[in-house]
């Protein structure tokens, strides 16, 4: 309104700042441009050392990325650097997606298409089945790479890898043998055993047990805490303890006819009616302060969840947690990497992950970030019987795992796990704390799975 | 800049290309240089302008009917993601079952309950936001720069402050609530509270953006109707309903439109609101919006046919969407 009133004074003044403003989209141009410049230079870099004219001069080193999920701990652990350190010429950069529901569907997209893939990728033990099933003939064949010992890892890690006709696609990393861990002051406080051998003793070899044991805890619980972290955590905790729970040996869909499974459900809904897990999904912001605020005792814990813990506890807690035998041994995650053929440094990530999987660097991978190794030849090794973790003090928490590890079952795994798992718990056990009956919940759930299942 | 007479060239007469040299009988050979150059600058009068507006069509070509095409294509076959050339025929399979599929209908409500209840506050604040800053103020350009400031922050970044807001046991809004005595609130898992938390994200993020497409237009009001409406009698409110409104009748015409274009496809703050059930929507899909459902289906479940035909579908609903904004542009244009 104002300006309408003198036309003037505006024209002037916009043609005034106009040689400004040309400075200012020059200066913006030549910066894109440099920029632009710059990152070729470091492309074709990359590419020369790649033909092997590198002299490891400092010069044009050759770069492996990694693309990767969560923590997974090998720079965290300074096995990159080690590397590095070996191998003057050879410079390693990893890209780290939060969460593997948003890492795998671009890692699918990217193998399909052929296109944007990073030397070495990670992949989730919930996705393998399917990634071997469909994506095999992107892979470089690791079975065949000198210095690759099938017999260094346990040797149904090494078949989940693996196509029916021998091509190894990728080499385990960690596994997860889980077990419980728990607060041994709320344990104390509800008049609960805090020994280790004896809280085992209390829910040995029954999960029912185990939520019996939640409901003598919570008679006598400190105000506002829970038994229990999350239904999610429960019910995955149980069916990890399965030997099938979605797919049966011969591959067919058996989720909703398993007895297992909707035992491990009702079981879980049942907690959750009583109140002895907490309404939260893990990983979430807000489970993240449950821990650090101390509010639940027991927590289904393979061995990287302790690196999960010690991150989001309070200093102050640390030594009052405590690690017990589960009441049936599972497997809780674990990974492998495998190089796509696409990669531009094919050779130097082979050589880079045969180094990275082999059972020193796992070894060593667990002594600092709690991620269990898939080769059985560490478990006798110093790094594993003598693993420490702050929150858990002087628990020798290898010797633990270890037992688990041993007595595991080998588990069926199905392309489709991770749909059905994530349906069964962020679709199903949560509506129960909501108020949800049972029956409500594993109807939510089911039609969630089938309708995510259906071509 | 401005032309200047004094020294710009004076315009071309009938042969004044080449005063003072006598014209002389052209050779032949000099003669078909000539019929070539001219056939040339035909050539390239007539074909040029296509030159240069291809780019575009190109680049529309390839990333915008292309895919409309294969999308389409796509949709009449059962297909995988993790083998995208591995296509069966299934006809029209894709679309009829979308008419029994519950969480389609499901996605589509709650598409059109969060566009409302974000569009339609969203325009009312932005309007009253207008309003005022068309008063003069003290630092209007530091206001208006304010309100533009949501916008420009990235989705990701606006709906993850907002999960730690409406958190249900940490987050500061039911911390203020409880002191007001009102219960802890869970804003992700109960349907109209998640619908009208996701919505706030779009309001915040929107509001700003209209109110300051409103404000120009709000500044090319002749000031006289104002003047002869104030003398007149009329009330700053009377002036804002009789003279305001009716003169910003196509410009919130056009805000509608986008807007209610905007809501149809409303996806990134549902999706990062509970990033832990990500593409589902929260337990019960009760903020699953359209475009999270077609997610899920092509990126989660890797079911690339169904997508495609979701996405067809909904591009159908936006057509009859446009259809139906422009009938009703058509009667107010006609009533005006």
């Amino acid at each position: 309104m104002r300006a309408r009133t003198l036309p003037h004074t505006r024209l002037r003044s916009s043609g005034g700042t106009r040689m400004t403003r040309r400075v200012v989209v020059l200066a913006a141009v030549t910066a894109l441009g440099a920029g632009l410049l710059a990152g070729c230079a470091d492309d074709s870099g990359d590419d020369g050392a790649s033909d092997g004219s590198s002299s490891g001069g400092g010069k044009g080193k050759t770069t492996i990325t990694l693309g990767l999920f969560g923590t997974m701990g090998f720079k965290e652990a300074g096995l990159y650097t080690e590397y590095e350190k070996l191998h003057p010429d050879i410079k390693i950069a990893e890209n780290v997606t939060e969460r593997n529901e948003n890492y795998y569907p671009a890692l699918v997209n990217h193998l399909t298409t052929n296109s944007g893939l990073m030397d070495v990728q990670a992949i989730e033990v919930g996705n393998i089945a399917e990634v071997v099933a469909t994506q095999a003939s992107k892979f470089e064949d690791m079975s065949k790479v000198s210095g690759v010992d099938k017999s260094n890892w346990l040797d149904w890690k090494w078949s989940q890898g693996t196509t029916k006709d021998g091509q190894t696609i990728g080499l385990g990393t960690d596994i997860g043998p889980m077990a419980l861990c728990y607060r041994k002051d709320l344990f104390q406080a509800a008049g609960l055993p805090t020994d280790r051998e004896a809280v085992g003793k209390l829910w040995a070899g029954d999960w029912n047990k185990f939520v019996s044991t939640g409901e003598q805890y919570k008679k006598k619980a400190k105000a506002g805490t829970f038994f229990m972290d999350s239904p999610g955590g429960l019910i995955n905790a149980i069916l990890s303890s399965e030997k099938e729970k979605f797919y049966d040996s011969s591959g067919e869909i058996i989720y909703k006819s398993n007895p297992a499974v909707k035992a491990a459900f009702d079981l879980t809904a049942k907690a959750a009616e009583e109140g002895l897990v907490q309404a939260q999904t893990q990983f979430q912001p807000a489970w993240d302060t449950t821990i650090a605020n101390s509010k639940f005792a027991t927590i289904a814990c393979p061995p990287w969840m302790l690196g999960t813990i010690k991150g989001k506890a309070k200093a102050e807690d640390a030594g009052k947690w405590d690690v017990a035998v589960a009441p049936k041994s599972g497997n809780w995650g674990g990974s492998f990497l495998g190089v796509p053929k696409s990669g531009k440094h094919v050779k130097e990530a082979e050589a880079f992950i045969t180094w990275l999987t082999a059972p020193e660097q796992q070894a060593k991978l667990f002594k600092v970030q709690g991620s269990f190794p898939s080769a059985p030849s560490t478990y006798t090794m110093a790094e594993v019987t003598g693993a420490k973790n702050d929150m858990t003090g002087d628990s020798p928490i290898g010797t633990v795992f270890s037992e688990a590890a041993k007595t595991a079952p080998v588990q069926v795994i199905g392309p489709k796990d991770q749909i059905i798992q994530q349906g069964l718990t962020d679709n199903g056990v949560i509506l129960v704390t909501k108020g949800k009956s049972a029956a409500e919940a594993w109807n939510t759930a089911t039609k969630t799975i089938d309708n995510n299942l259906d071509k | 800049m401005a032309t200047r007479h004094d020294t710009a060239a004076p315009p071309v007469k009938e042969g004044g290309a080449a005063p003072g040299r006598p014209p002389a009988e052209p050779t032949e050979a000099e003669q078909r240089h000539r019929a070539r150059l001219s056939r040339r600058w035909q050539r390239d009068k007539r074909w040029s302008p296509y030159a240069f507006v291809s780019p575009f069509f190109l680049l529309f070509l390839a990333f915008g009917l292309f895919p409309l095409v294969y999308t389409g294509w796509a949709s009449l076959h059962q297909v995988e993601m993790t083998a995208p050339t591995d296509m069966t025929w299934v006809g029209m399979r894709n679309y009829t079952r979308i008419f029994d599929d519950d969480f389609f209908w499901n996605a589509a409500k709650n598409t059109l309950t969060i566009g409302i209840i974000s569009t339609v506050p969203q325009l009312l604040m932005a309007m009253g936001l207008a309003h005022i800053l068309n008063y003069k103020l003290r630092a209007s350009t530091f206001y208006r720069v304010a309100m533009l400031a949501p916008y420009a922050t990235s989705i990701a970044a606006a709906s993850l402050v907002f999960v730690l807001l409406f958190g249900r046991d940490y987050g500061m809004i039911n911390w203020a609530l409880h002191f007001v005595g009102i219960d802890a609130i869970d804003w992700q898992n109960d349907k109209w509270p998640s619908q009208f938390a996701v919505s706030s994200i779009v309001i915040w993020r929107w509001t700003g953006y209209n109110a300051l497409i409103y404000l120009a237009a709000m500044q090319a009001i002749p000031q006289d109707l104002y003047e002869s409406a104030a003398l007149d009698g009329a009330s700053r409110w009377k002036q804002f309903l009789h003279v305001t409104l009716p003169s910003l009748r196509p410009t919130i015409l056009f805000t509608v439109v986008v807007s209610t274009i905007g809501a149809s496809q409303v996806f990134g703050e549902p999706l990062l609101f509970d990033a832990n059930k990500g593409a589902s929507g929260g337990a019960e899909h009760q903020f699953q919006t359209l475009g999270l459902y077609l997610y899920e289906q092509g990126w989660v479940n890797q079911h690339l046919g169904r997508a495609s035909a979701i996405a067809w579908t909904m591009f159908l609903i936006l057509i009859v969407i446009g259809i139906v904004n422009y009938v009703i542009s058509r009667r107010l244009r006609a009533s005006s």
